[in-house]
């Protein structure tokens, strides 16, 4: 497979992610403005509608946080690049970016000097070797507004399922007005500390509404999403139904001492693009 | 189904006394007029500036801030997509520069107590916009150019016209809130 390619695919995915809502986000603003009955919210709910063809018709970033950039890589075990693949993303990345005018969020080092743009590799990239002779690429930008109101805790090996709902819901209390409701919530719940974090993110991929085949994650996420919508928050946190437009969970196996649970807050503007070669 | 429509207020900067004591939280207004962009670096530069007993690179004394980094323009544009930043972010600077004069702040979510309290203490006001509705909001824009901080990129200080932006009062000049958990 030739890296050029690569290249191409993933600045292109830059681009679509940045300027094409993803359907599912669409269409559940749609629903949240058909039930939203306080006025003020209706209308935040109206904007951000307009600002799905605004960004379409006038190729302008969904958001002006063009995010934290993270590349899911699923490479095919028997693919042969002729070159080096992460520096084929990064620098797809970097074209897209330019391309699209796009806000580089990233800064080179956390604790130096803020204005300076990381310019060799903005992305964070996982690679996942699978069965297969494909590659699939998913781009999946995240504002820094949404990130800072994410949540992690080892919680205790025994503790209830309420317990757990509880944590979930106090932490989109503690952060969500400030998170651009209405929202999308992943959470993951098993693995270890590091992995939780990442398959909650992850777990934002899927289509939102989606329930989960293990049949207790799916009743967390229809309890989740019950519980965190009678919060009240509403549409840019003025007061109303629509606190979240989906809620997703995943359970995985964890350490008989531990229950990790993590909890990413998505904006309004979830955004993803994927493709494959 | 009818729906309770909303009555819009006309507003604009800089703000009068009078003119801010009549806005109450809940508000939906249009604004235009000048208000200068800052957000954390900005903010963390004014605030040494004035604690150094300095001259600001900018007269804030009476004008609004938007917690707000746009995007790059677009070839042809005035600005990029530009919408506001989680405004709790700049709740420790916020106490002196309502002090120092700054009267309004435009931004996204809640503040903090102490915010909230030097918000009534000087008769200043906090307005909040839609976060995430960056493209669209970026069309309320006529005019914008780099003032102050120029080498902190998105986060420079910008000089922004507005014209007929809309956005909601979240803390009124009494200290009222409009935003959640205080809008229940």
């Amino acid at each position: 497979m030739r890296v050029d390619e690569v290249k191409e695919l993933t600045a292109a995915l830059c681009l679509e992610a940045n300027f094409e809502a993803r359907s599912d986000v669409k269409k559940h603003l749609q629903q949240a403005l058909a039930v939203e009955k306080n006025p003020s919210a209706r209308s935040a709910i109206e904007q951000l509608l307009a600002n799905i063809e605004t960004a379409r018709e006038s190729r302008l970033p969904l958001c002006q946080d063009c995010g934290y950039i993270t590349v899911f890589a699923e490479v095919g075990q028997n693919v042969d690049f002729d070159g080096p693949l992460v520096e084929a993303i990064q620098a797809g990345v970097i074209a897209g970016y330019e391309q699209g005018h796009l806000r580089q969020s990233v800064i080179r080092h956390a604790l130096s000097a803020r204005a300076e743009p990381e310019k060799e590799q903005p992305a964070k990239v996982y690679i996942d070797l699978v069965p297969g002779d494909a590659l699939r690429l998913t781009v999946m930008p995240k504002g820094g507004g949404s990130d800072n109101a994410c949540h992690l805790k080892m919680m205790r090996p025994t503790a209830s399922e309420d317990e757990i709902a509880d944590f979930v819901v106090a932490s989109v209390g503690e952060t969500g007005v400030n998170a651009c409701p209405p929202l999308i919530i992943g959470v993951a719940i098993g693995g270890s500390f590091d992995s939780v974090a990442l398959g909650a993110k992850k777990t934002l991929l899927r289509n939102i509404g989606e329930l989960s085949k293990d049949p207790a994650a799916r009743a967390l996420e229809e309890r989740l999403f019950k519980e965190v919508n009678e919060l009240g928050i509403g549409a840019a946190g003025l007061g109303g139904a629509a606190t979240a437009l989906g809620v997703a969970v995943d359970v995985g196996p964890t350490h008989m001492a531990c229950l990790p649970v993590a909890v990413n807050i998505s904006c309004n503007q979830l955004r993803s693009a994927a493709g494959e070669l | 189904m009818s729906r309770p429509t909303i009555e819009i207020k006309e507003i604009s900067t800089p703000f009068t006394a009078d003119a801010i004591e009549s806005l109450q939280a809940g508000d939906v207004v249009s604004l235009s007029g000048i208000v200068y962009t800052a957000r954390d670096q900005a903010h963390k530069r004014l605030c040494r500036a004035l604690e150094a007993g300095e001259d600001l690179p900018v007269d804030l004394r009476g004008q609004t801030l938007y917690y707000a980094g746009p995007a790059p323009p677009p070839p042809g544009a005035v600005i990029g997509s530009i919408g506001p930043t989680t405004s709790a972010r700049m709740d420790p600077f916020t106490p002196l520069l309502l002090e120092y004069g700054v009267r309004a702040m435009i931004g996204k979510g809640n503040r903090s107590a102490a915010t909230r309290a030097a918000i009534a203490a000087t008769g200043s006001i906090y307005l909040t916009a839609t976060g995430g509705a960056a493209a669209y909001l970026s069309q309320f824009i006529v005019e914008a150019a780099v003032v102050a901080y120029d080498d902190l990129g998105p986060e420079a200080v910008r000089r922004l016209e507005l014209k007929g932006m809309p956005l909601v009062v979240g803390i009124d000049s009494q200290g009222r809130s409009a935003l959640w958990p205080d809008c229940l």
